[in-house]
């Protein structure tokens, strides 16, 4: 007997004792926890959002789509970037103020190549308030999942109020299952010694995050 | 039904000294108890102050135990689903009754690629099987990844929490740890490494670094499968998870069958309530989710092994099947006041602390001297049932299970019926509990017992001779009062209704 032939005839051996139930599952679970915790305006959300990434960590930048430029080139300048991985999708004019050399996202790299550039710039697919969190999906204006990781310096890019949501079911609600989905929070961190939280053990040890709008 | 008297230890065989014995030495190491607190009672305070932040927890925790038993009602149709899912995504999907067949697959697997060397992300399923042992005898390596793992792996030491496995030690060990051992398997330890956790959290970078980047193959485990997408999640901090996860060609996920829940909507409730359970934070810095593969981002090749392991025995428990609600946040190991004086080691299991003391004993049977002693380590002081976001209640089950143990019973090990008999040390308890039975049906001989009992209070010994003796070792004999109950109600009232 095959191992799964085995496991599913334990498993319905076990429960010979529960009762036959039709109930459809949304009824059996009751949803009536919120859908989001609190009352706010858009602008309250998204300085909701701008606090607990800043509680956790992250640099919180706030800027218009006009600046956006200056603000990424100046990042870049001050963490002495030498080079930076970008996303194939990412908006050209986003790195049109600084001269840092650009680094494409490509299938053939190796975690090598990766691990020699400095930072990354990538957009995100919604930024959650409550929990301070910013999701990629991979789509174009993000890239693979590793770029987000090797570097040690992140700059991410979401767009307020359009990508901000309040809760973890909101944000759920927008994203598609079958794509690779990062939850970020904050950088890379640890508590693993004596609970002490240290940033950065393996992901990026520093990400700044450009709310814009 | 068949039944067949099961008097050795069936699977795996532990041999581990019971609990009272592993926690007295742990009691008496000052190191150790002071670590304990230390981290127990900070991550206490802060997992309190995070689940204040949501008004509606409690209806958080209510959906969570709905979900998690519905599931476990309905295992069958969510695995048949989750294995579709899985494989219309480009995965393949294996299945393990046990340890050695899932061991046997993962090598199996890792051969095929041949590689002779896998990253791991921290998982408490390969670590109940022991892979990583089973893995070194078939010429591999397994690297673990997480700071508290590796500290663990080079201290060839073993966890004692779920969520930080080396809570036991303090920075100046790990220092030493690192000093030592991490030129054996790999890059040493930067020059004049001190005890700062950010200098050990770098070590542990550099030291990690140049295997994520070389690595074939990962193994990891999951936090959560979703049956109707075929997506599996991994919560974590460091990042070593998304290394492991995404950097290599092949990725192998080793999972107990009772991960799964039905749909993605039932991620809202688990992503609100594990990260504040576990870490106290609003959510823990990273967190991946896959389904199947995805072309030219991450593993081409995706293998998952679901895995048994004497789930399916502990479902067949009515009283005992809510164990499988458990999502391993370890919020119950913070609070638990025997947890924090005897530590992890004394459970003997991968998984110690009150849901280890009720978890253990199922998937293993309660059949060797520390799964025996297992559901006796708890004071049911009942704190670990409140801080449970799935609301396990796991005084009922330890209840439950010491009663297996004492008067033994019929029980499902392997998937077959098997009788087993009441363990040879509670002889006495049971002998005192037919006296009991006898003396609460015959009023005359009680009343004529209490009455003596009081007359002689002041001969009493303050411990008990014979048997009795270890009980009385760590307890102090009640005082006898002077008049029984039952005299002074008649006294005072004369038989008549205190009400009137």
């Amino acid at each position: 007997m095959s191992g799964r032939e085995r496991i599913l005839g334990r498993v319905r051996r076990a429960l010979a004792d529960v009762p036959p139930d039709d109930t459809p599952y949304e009824q059996v679970v009751r949803r009536d926890y919120l859908r989001e915790h609190g009352d706010r305006t858009v602008g309250q959300t998204v300085e909701l959002l701008a606090e607990n990434l800043a509680d956790y960590r992250a640099v919180v930048h706030r800027c218009t789509e006009g600046e956006l430029p200056s603000l990424i080139a100046r990042l870049l300048t001050e963490r002495e970037a030498g080079s930076v991985l970008v996303p194939p999708g990412l908006e050209t004019g986003w790195l049109a103020g600084t001269r840092v050399t650009r680094v494409a996202d490509r299938a053939e790299s190796t975690p090598d190549d990766l691990d020699r550039v400095d930072s990354v710039v990538t957009a995100c697919a919604v930024a959650i308030a409550e929990t301070g969190t910013l999701v990629l999906d991979g789509g174009p204006d993000q890239g693979r999942r590793r770029i987000s990781l090797v570097p040690d310096h992140h700059i991410c890019v979401v767009r307020v109020p359009e990508q901000v949501v309040s809760s973890v079911p909101q944000a759920l609600e927008r994203l598609d299952p079958g794509r690779p989905l990062t939850w970020i929070s904050g950088p890379s961190a640890t508590s693993d010694i004596e609970l002490d939280r240290v940033e950065g053990v393996h992901g990026p040890r520093t990400l700044e995050v450009v709310l814009v709008g | 039904m068949s039944g067949t008297f099961i008097g050795m230890p069936v699977f795996p065989p532990p041999t581990h000294p019971a609990f009272p014995k592993a926690a007295r030495e742990a009691v008496r190491n000052p190191t150790l108890r002071g670590n304990l607190r230390h981290a127990t009672h900070t991550i206490r305070a802060k997992r309190a102050k995070a689940v204040a932040e949501l008004s509606d927890w409690d209806r958080l925790r209510e959906a969570g135990r709905l979900i998690k038993d519905h599931t476990l009602r309905h295992l069958e149709r969510h695995l048949l689903r989750l294995e579709e899912s899985v494989t219309a995504a480009g995965g393949t999907v294996h299945w393990a009754a046990d340890a050695d067949e899932a061991n046997r697959i993962v090598a199996g697997l890792v051969k095929a690629t041949g590689e002779s060397e896998v990253v791991k992300v921290k998982s408490m399923a390969t670590q109940e099987i022991g892979l990583n042992e089973a893995l070194e005898a078939e010429g591999i390596r397994a690297y673990e990844t997480d700071l508290a793992e590796l500290i663990v792996q080079l201290g060839k030491d073993r966890p004692s929490h779920i969520l930080v496995p080396a809570i036991h030690r303090n920075r100046g060990e790990i220092r030493d740890i690192f000093r030592e051992e991490m030129g054996r398997w790999g890059r040493p330890a930067p020059e004049g490494l001190t005890d700062t956790p950010a200098e050990l959290a770098e070590a542990a970078r550099l030291h990690l670094r140049e295997k994520f980047l070389r690595a074939k193959v990962g193994i990891s485990g999951a936090n959560f499968m979703v049956a109707e997408t075929g997506t599996l999640v991994v919560v974590e901090s460091e990042g070593n998870g998304r290394m492991c996860l995404t950097l290599p060609e092949t990725l192998i996920s080793v999972v107990g069958i009772e991960k799964v829940v039905p749909t993605w909507r039932d991620l809202e409730v688990f992503l609100q309530t594990l990260p504040r359970s576990s870490t106290a934070e609003r959510m823990n810095p990273y967190t991946s989710m896959w389904t199947g593969t995805t072309d030219e981002d991450g593993p081409s090749a995706f293998h998952l092994v679901l895995l048994d392991n004497g789930r399916t025995d502990t479902l067949a428990d009515q009283v005992g099947r809510q164990a499988l609600r458990c999502i391993r946040c370890s919020a119950c190991l913070n609070v638990c006041p025997v947890y924090e004086r005897a530590g992890g080691h004394a459970y003997g299991s991968v998984y110690p602390g009150p849901i280890g003391a009720i978890l253990s004993p199922q998937l293993r049977g309660t059949e060797s001297e520390i799964d025996a002693s297992l559901p006796y380590a708890s004071s049911l002081c009942g704190a670990c049932y409140e801080v449970c976001p799935v609301a396990i209640d796991i005084p009922e089950v330890l209840v439950h299970l010491r009663e297996r143990v004492v008067e033994g019973g019929v029980t499902v090990r392997q998937g077959n019926k098997v009788v087993l008999k009441p363990a040879k040390g509670h002889a006495a308890e049971r002998a005192a509990m037919r006296a009991a039975r006898w003396t609460f049906s015959h009023p005359g001989a009680l009343r004529t017992g209490q009455r003596l009992a009081s007359r002689t209070r002041r001969l009493q010994p303050r411990t008990l001779p014979g048997p009795g003796k270890a009980w009385s070792g760590t307890r102090d004999l009640p005082a006898v009062p002077a008049e029984p109950f039952r005299d002074w109600w008649q006294r005072t009232h004369g038989g008549k209704d205190g009400a009137e």
